[in-house]
């Protein structure tokens, strides 16, 4: 009785251990995984940009439904890596941020589309 | 233990990559969907949209016959409808992504159920000789489809929705006379101010 409860035991902890392994490697799904644009935020942010030539802070807010400072946060890591050109301008005299998709940026969306599309093909050839 | 990670871990982890991937292709294209949905109402093509409803405004006025008025706009309905479909393509196509799957798709669908209750609305209204309500009805419906249409749209498109049912409440009190212009002023007017709006703001 006590050896079959020990078995169980281990057995309950072999499966948390295996469920914190595959976890781990949910969150990181391969090597070479573009990091950056793989966040949920950033990645909506570069496909609403690739469907617009621009988009202003406040229709990407609205899109993507999130708040001024988790957009602007995530934004400008985007602008940082050279995935999004930014311009401010004014009009009516209120403040206007406007984002862009850049060549790199859409040469990063293009590639994490790849990457991801080879991930279903391998698995469909299996 | 260490070796339950290297026999199962391989076996298992496919299945969750693989959903994980799929998922994210999905995230990707539905973003781009809304984000299109957001736009795609091309500016232009609603200022072509509302030059030839002007015209066609102006040669219904003098069509003293209802069927030849009708008929006159019926042809603007189709040359409208060519102009949308080709312009919204056009500024779709900008995007060049190939995921795109209809992206006009939304806003045809919202916007065809008024209008086809208009459709038979009109055969109804001129079977029973009511055909003074007809420009009036045509406005307040389509007012309705930019609404529900624009919903997932910029801001000024459900505003342009309401700006119709305005003109089309205001048509259905106004005497008869007056019918040709409203039909210029809304299915003209409205296009284009709001066409230019929308062409200034978001990109064609």
């Amino acid at each position: 009785m006590a050896r079959q409860s020990a078995l169980k035991e281990s057995t309950q902890k072999k499966q948390r251990a295996l469920q914190e392994v595959r976890s781990a490697k949910a969150e990181h799904p391969a090597p070479g995984l573009d990091r950056l644009i793989h966040e949920r935020l950033r990645l909506g942010i570069v496909s609403a940009l690739a469907a617009n030539e621009t988009l202003t802070f406040n229709d990407l807010k609205s899109l993507m439904n999130t708040t001024d400072g988790n957009l602007s946060v995530h934004a400008r890591k985007l602008e940082d890596a050279g995935y999004i050109a930014v311009t401010k301008s004014f009009e009516d005299r209120l403040p206007k941020t406007e984002y862009k998709l850049t060549a790199a940026g859409q040469r990063a969306l293009e590639s994490y589309l790849s990457h991801m599309e080879t991930i279903i093909g391998q698995m469909r050839n299996r | 233990m260490s070796q339950l990670h290297i026999v199962s871990a391989p076996k298992e982890e496919p299945p969750a990559l693989h959903a994980r991937a799929m998922d994210n292709l999905k995230y990707i294209r539905e973003t781009m969907e809304r984000a299109t949905a957001f736009t795609n109402i091309s500016g232009g093509g609603q200022v072509a949209i509302g030059v030839t409803a002007l015209v066609a405004s102006a040669i219904a006025a003098r069509q003293s016959v209802f069927k030849n008025w009708l008929a006159v706009w019926c042809a603007e309905v189709v040359v409208a409808l060519l102009i949308a479909g080709w312009s919204m393509d056009r500024k779709a196509r900008a995007a060049k992504m190939p995921l795109l799957s209809g992206p006009g798709r939304k806003v045809a669908f919202s916007l065809s159920p008024p209008i086809l209750a208009g459709a038979l609305l009109t055969v109804a209204l001129y079977r029973a000789g009511l055909v003074n309500a007809i420009p009036g009805l045509w406005l307040l419906l389509y007012g309705t489809g930019v609404i529900t249409g624009g919903m997932f749209s910029i801001s000024v498109v459900p505003l342009m929705g309401i700006c119709f049912m305005a003109l089309g409440a205001v048509a259905l009190m106004a005497p008869p006379g007056f019918a040709d212009w409203f039909m210029a002023a809304g299915f003209g007017g409205l296009h284009i101010v709001f066409g230019i709006v929308i062409a200034r703001r978001y990109g064609g």
